[in-house]
């Protein structure tokens, strides 16, 4: 075993489980804002109640991903202090300038929300809303950029051996991360679409089953349902047409991972877009594989046309030796791997079907929230058995569908760390195995792998545990009943306090821990 | 003043920020136990810093991410140095951070009981970690010439950063008890007073020890005055806090910070990391730093950041001004 391996499987965990959490709350937060702008603007009650009900799921995830956030921030310098030397100049500074614009906004404005319901004007506290979902963004653009520029380099002059930054702009105006940010975002609406899609119709399906009428929720349920599947809509044409410009530019700007993507070995003119295959893919000369072909389709998506070449592995191969280099550098820090030939294909089974569960998955949730759309038209519920199930099951797609495009995407550009740019300057690349640190042992790395996956492990099912429990008890879970003699107040949409409903007279606080 | 320079002091700025903000919350959690004697009193305790906490942590982050864009053969060497430390540090702050969302969501003793563990411990270990890896960077580590740990995991366990461990979870005890008898009300409030005043002596002693170990080693003539300005500021603080006038205490110790830091960064300088092996494999501000056009690009960032992030930190505590007690918190309500 060595650090490399125990340093890229907790890099691995930790970001894939990182990223189970940021789409959600990206996604959820600004659906909650939105929520919420349209109770300070119509007052209807039915609008407080889905802020609060999913305001409430949207904390419980929130909290999950900041703290497993800050894992990430440390690990560069933990775990790969040979990269961050050797990009410190290019990649720290996206870094900070997300924890300094975007970190504070969003801590700082999320405890305002959470604790100010009684302590803030209205608009305050919906600015406050905002002001911490757009912070999500902002981040997540920030490490995007970070990100892309590990993917294609750009902004930068190589000089002692070192990339120096030469361009904030050109790293934030990377077309490369012009193309990750949609897809990224779109994917992130996804997954909050799917989540108020698989939770209001699940709800909805049970309350129909028991007594068709009397559930006075019914239209909080329907509104989540309707906003989950229309926001569903656009936000899955946006993945898709995103998507293809960001394979597009892919096959331009690192043909080797669109290649590996489709496990294509050889050259073909024009390519055809495998479907589906068997046999060992895992084996860059293709012996043995069949495969499901839609005849030209990878032209297409690679170049815009039926007609054009795709590059194969075996064609690409002495490309990137040439270009590259065939062998790894002398070096003792390099370990076993000192002056080896390097190996530029990446672990095609990995990407290969990584790229096609992240279709897939993305598919298939799609394809529920259409049946979801036309299921519950001008207000029916499904009284089917399968249908609450089926609806909570969907929600677990569009997580899947983006676990696998991240891990393509990070094992597709294997062995490299850093990405060498075809078209930028030369020597700005990075093995990965050169990357992680020098002076760290084995056993730390293990040890931090074993914590963290354990840590993170139990986490997980407190988190599912809570969310399930609060999914279960509804609107009734996140407000108290109003007193039934409580008809003192103003009006129906002075829910605003609510929290402490029961005693409005003195200074109970309306929201504590 | 040259760029790296600055942002040498920026860095120190962010610690400072961060000891002054984080140093309190942490010392509630670690005095959960000890002042809250039901779960109302330790509901209490947590909603104090209930909006903040987080806000607070921020700091740290940014403080991070700052070294890693300003000096990053800093950041390599110390987080890759530190790493087990580093390690137990994250789990303590992943574990209290959940805690302070979950602690209230399920209505049993029992899970009630099991947040609170993970308060008070990761209150506990976070702060001496912390300490751990300040005092690191400031005594040095064995390097070699790449900016690499020599020997075992545990060379940054010493009894000096053992001394610098104990000296920022002594100095956030007392602080977390300040900043409860300025923000409670009634009896907690005087319990934690009383618990400042008693505990203070004890608690603060590592902190003087840290300084005058740093000063005595590596300081300059300059910084006996910080180091004069924390003991002043301590005992004031203490003297005004017996008096009933917290506040004043509360700010006096945010003083004794800020000479805590200019202390330890001014001995620092102008290293940021000192080799215990040789001195030439010494990191330090000039060689270490980023080119002169990500600093600069830095530069604007934090110029227009700072002040923001300052107005807006400033605003929350405005807004959640007012003291708390156990007349302000509302029954539990959760799914059953």
């Amino acid at each position: 075993m060595h650090v490399l391996d125990v340093a890229r499987w907790q890099f691995g965990i930790t970001t894939v489980y990182h990223f189970l959490m940021v789409p959600l709350t990206i996604g959820l937060s600004l659906l909650v804002a939105g929520m919420q702008t349209a109770w300070v603007r119509t007052s209807d009650p039915r609008y407080l109640k889905m802020t609060k009900f999913w305001g409430k799921l949207l904390l419980i995830n929130f909290a999950m991903g900041v703290v497993t956030g800050i894992v990430q921030e440390f690990q560069f310098g933990m775990a790969w202090s040979s990269y961050s030397r050797f990009v410190g100049d290019v990649f720290g500074a996206p870094l900070a300038m997300e924890g300094l614009v975007a970190f504070f906004v969003e801590s700082t404005f999320l405890g305002l929300w959470i604790f100010g319901w009684d302590r803030l004007s209205k608009r305050a506290h919906l600015a406050c809303a905002w002001a911490f979902s757009l912070a999500t963004m902002a981040s997540a653009y920030f490490i995007l950029a970070a990100n892309s520029w590990m993917q294609h380099p750009v902004g930068i002059v190589f000089t002692d051996g070192r990339p120096r930054l030469t361009s904030i702009w050109a790293v934030l105006g990377n077309n490369t991360v012009l193309a990750a940010f949609p897809h990224t975002i779109a994917g992130a609406f996804a997954v909050a679409a799917t989540f108020l899609v698989g939770i209001s119709a699940w709800h909805l399906w049970r309350k129909h089953r028991e007594s068709a009428a009397d559930d006075p929720d019914r239209k909080v349920w329907h509104s989540s349902l309707r906003l989950g599947t229309w926001v569903g809509v656009v936000a899955f044409a946006a993945v898709a047409i995103s998507g293809d410009f960001q394979g597009k530019l892919m096959f331009e700007q690192q043909p080797m991972k669109m290649a590996a993507a489709e496990a294509l070995c050889h050259s073909e003119k024009p390519a055809g877009f495998s479907v589906f295959a068997y046999g060992d893919v895992a084996r860059p000369d293709c012996e043995n594989v069949k495969s499901l072909t839609l005849p030209a389709l990878l032209s297409f998506l690679a170049h815009n046309n039926f007609s054009s070449e795709v590059k194969g592995v075996q064609d690409l191969v002495p490309e990137y030796q040439a270009k590259y280099g065939a062998n790894y550098p002398v070096d003792e820090r390099l370990g076993e791997l000192s002056g080896k030939p390097i190996d530029y294909v990446p672990t095609l089974p990995v990407t290969y079907w990584g790229f096609r569960l992240m279709i897939g998955f993305g598919a298939i949730a799609a394809g529920v929230g259409v049946l979801a759309l036309w299921l519950t038209r001008r207000g029916r519920v499904p009284r089917t058995k399968w249908f609450g199930r089926l609806a909570l099951l969907s929600i677990a797609t569009p997580f899947l569908a983006n676990s696998f495009g991240w891990i393509f995407t990070e094992m597709g550009r294997q062995p490299f760390v850093v990405v060498p740019n075809p078209s930028g300057v030369d020597g700005v690349w990075m093995y990965t195995a050169q990357a992680v640190s020098a002076g760290v042992t084995v056993g730390e790395v293990l040890t931090s792998l074993i914590a963290l996956t354990l840590l993170y492990g139990g986490l997980a099912v407190v988190e599912v545990f809570l969310i399930r429990r609060y999914v279960r008890a509804g609107i009734a879970g996140v407000m108290p009943p109003v007193p039934p003699e409580g008809d003192s107040d103003d009006g129906p949409d002075d829910g605003s306090g609510s929290g402490g409903g029961s005693a409005k007279s003195d200074d109970v606080l309306a929201f504590a821990y | 003043m040259s760029l790296p320079i600055f942002w040498f002091c920026v860095i120190a700025l962010l610690w400072l920020g961060y000891l002054f903000l984080e140093g309190f919350d942490f010392g509630v959690g670690m005095l959960l136990p000890v002042l809250g004697r039901d779960n109302t009193e330790r509901r209490v305790m947590v909603n104090t810093i209930g909006p903040v906490w987080d806000g607070n942590e921020v700091w740290l982050l940014v403080a991070g991410g700052a070294t890693f864009a300003a000096f990053p053969g800093w950041y390599a060497a110390l987080f890759s140095a530190a790493y087990l430390p580093l390690t137990l540090f994250l789990v303590a702050l992943i574990g209290r951070g959940v805690a302070f969302e979950y602690r209230g969501k399920v209505d049993t003793e029992r899970w009630r009981r099991n947040w609170d563990r993970v308060i008070v411990a990761g209150s506990w270990i976070a702060s001496l970690g912390i300490g751990l890896v300040l005092s690191t960077t400031v005594l040095g580590l064995p390097l070699n010439e790449h900016g690499d740990r020599v020997g075992s995991p545990l060379a940054v366990i010493r009894w000096e950063t053992l001394l610098g461990a104990l000296a920022v979870a002594g100095y956030a005890l007392v602080h977390g008890a300040v900043f409860l008898t300025l923000k409670t009300e009634g009896e907690i409030s005087d319990r934690a007073r009383r618990l400042a005043l008693r505990i203070a002596p004890v608690a603060l002693l590592p902190l003087v020890g840290l300084l005058l170990l740093v000063q005595l080693r590596e300081g300059a003539g300059w910084t006996w005055v910080s180091v004069a300005v924390v003991l002043v500021a301590a005992v004031g603080a203490l003297l005004r806090l017996a008096k009933g006038r917290e506040g004043q205490a509360f700010a006096l110790l945010g003083v004794a910070v800020v000479g805590t830091v200019v202390t330890l960064f001014g001995a620092l300088y102008p290293n940021v990391l000192p080799s215990t092996l040789d001195p030439a494999n010494s990191l330090t501000v000039a060689a270490t730093a980023s080119s002169s056009y990500t600093l600069t690009v830095m530069t604007w960032v934090a110029a227009f950041g700072t002040p923001a992030v300052l107005v807006y930190q400033g605003w929350t505590y405005w807004v959640f001004r007012k003291r708390i007690g156990t007349r302000h918190i509302p029954a539990v309500h959760v799914p059953k």
